[in-house]
This record gives C-alpha cells, sequence and structure tokens, in this order.
C-alpha cells in the first residue's frame, strides 16, 4: 500500500470529509511525526508501536570506491518497535498461511 | 519530555484542518488502523518521505532462557521492520541530542 492508496482507502471511511481533506491530513499527520522525531521526542501509539531515536557513535568509515577514511559523525536514526497487537496480527497471518 | 501520542495528533487535525474533535479522532485511529490491517494482510506498507514498513518471515532459530540457561527454540515468525525514508532520516541525523539544560 502506498501513501495515495491509504489516502482512498481512507476517504472511503470517511465519506464525510473530500479526498483533498483526507490528503492534507495524512500529511499533517506524518509531518507531526517527523517533526516529533527531529526534536528527540519518541512516539507512543497504543497497539500499534513506538518510534524513538537510536545513538549512532561517531565512526571513521570508507569510501567504498576509493578505499577513503571518511570521518562520519555521531548521529541519530529512527527506530520503529512494533507494539503488541501489530506483533500478534502479523504474525497470526502466517500462522493462516497468507 | 512527553511523547507524542494520538491524543495530539487528533488536537493538531483540529487546529490545521479544523475537523471536529470527534472527526479528528477518528482520523487518526483508522490512519494507524489501515496501516495495521494492511501489515497483518502480509502487505508492505510505503510512505514517500517517512518510511516503509517491511514485512520479514523468520525460520525458528534455536534460543535460550536466559533466567534458566535452558534451551528453547525460537518459533518461526513474521516481523514488522521499519525503513526510515530519506527525508525523514535527514531531518532526524541533525538533532543534536539531548545536551545540558
Amino acid at each position: 500500500m502506498t501513501k495515495s492508496e491509504l489516502i482512498e482507502r481512507l476517504a472511503m471511511r470517511h465519506e464525510d470529509l473530500s479526498v483533498k481533506d483526507v490528503e492534507l491530513a495524512v500529511k499533517t499527520m506524518l509531518d507531526h511525526m517527523t517533526e516529533a522525531l527531529s526534536s528527540g521526542e519518541r512516539i507512543e501509539i497504543r497497539g500499534f508501536g513506538s518510534f524513538s531515536l537510536h545513538y549512532r557513535a561517531p565512526r571513521v568509515g570508507r569510501n567504498p570506491k576509493t578505499g577513503q577514511a571518511v570521518e562520519l559523525d555521531a548521529k541519530y536514526v529512527p527506530h520503529f518497535k512494533p507494539g503488541k497487537d501489530l506483533r500478534e496480527q502479523v504474525n497470526d497471518s502466517m500462522k493462516q498461511g497468507r | 519530555m512527553g511523547s507524542l501520542t494520538k491524543a495530539e495528533m487528533a488536537e493538531r487535525l483540529f487546529e490545521v484542518l479544523g475537523l471536529n474533535k470527534r472527526e479528528a479522532k477518528d482520523m487518526v485511529e483508522s490512519f494507524f488502523d489501515e496501516v495495521r490491517s494492511c501489515l497483518a494482510s502480509n502487505e508492505q506498507v510505503k510512505l514517500s518521505g517517512f518510511g516503509n514498513f517491511d514485512l520479514r518471515d523468520k525460520r525458528q532459530r534455536p534460543g535460550r532462557n536466559p533466567k534458566t540457561g535452558e534451551e528453547v527454540p525460537i518459533s518461526a515468525r513474521r516481523v514488522v521492520t521499519f525503513r526510515p525514508g530519506q527525508k525523514l532520516k535527514d531531518k532526524v541525523e541533525t538533532y543534536a541530542g539531548p545536551g545540558e539544560e
């Protein structure tokens, strides 16, 4: 499912809203989540999962083409941990042979 | 700092889009619900700019009960992994850390 398919599915569930409104709602929600993470805030969605940042220490990397050493700064990367409901539903789908 | 929750996301939809509180809450609910049910039917979810939710089937592997040291097999399972998109990675990378307040 892509973002535009998600928008279509949500538009079907929210017939009182225009597709434009649903599109803007999805953009607003994703921007809000991006904004939270980039200011170091966690996201906790019960039943779905949580997003947090993981620290990556500075390291010396290599340019794979030239073999030259490159100093890489410390950074943070987004991390998602699925919640219990999501974990169980996804695992059940395998047991049901889908 | 607190965490971002569904309630705050609904509040933002109320402010930005002028959805009423009920519509805003329903929209946030159904957003996560659609993503979840898609993954539960073994379909990948790609939200460009934000990231992809992928599914991986893992084979059974040997494990151990860390308390007793007893060998217990970890059963075959399907798991969700999240691969952040470039835009999200770039924005998060510049976060300077908690720092000294």
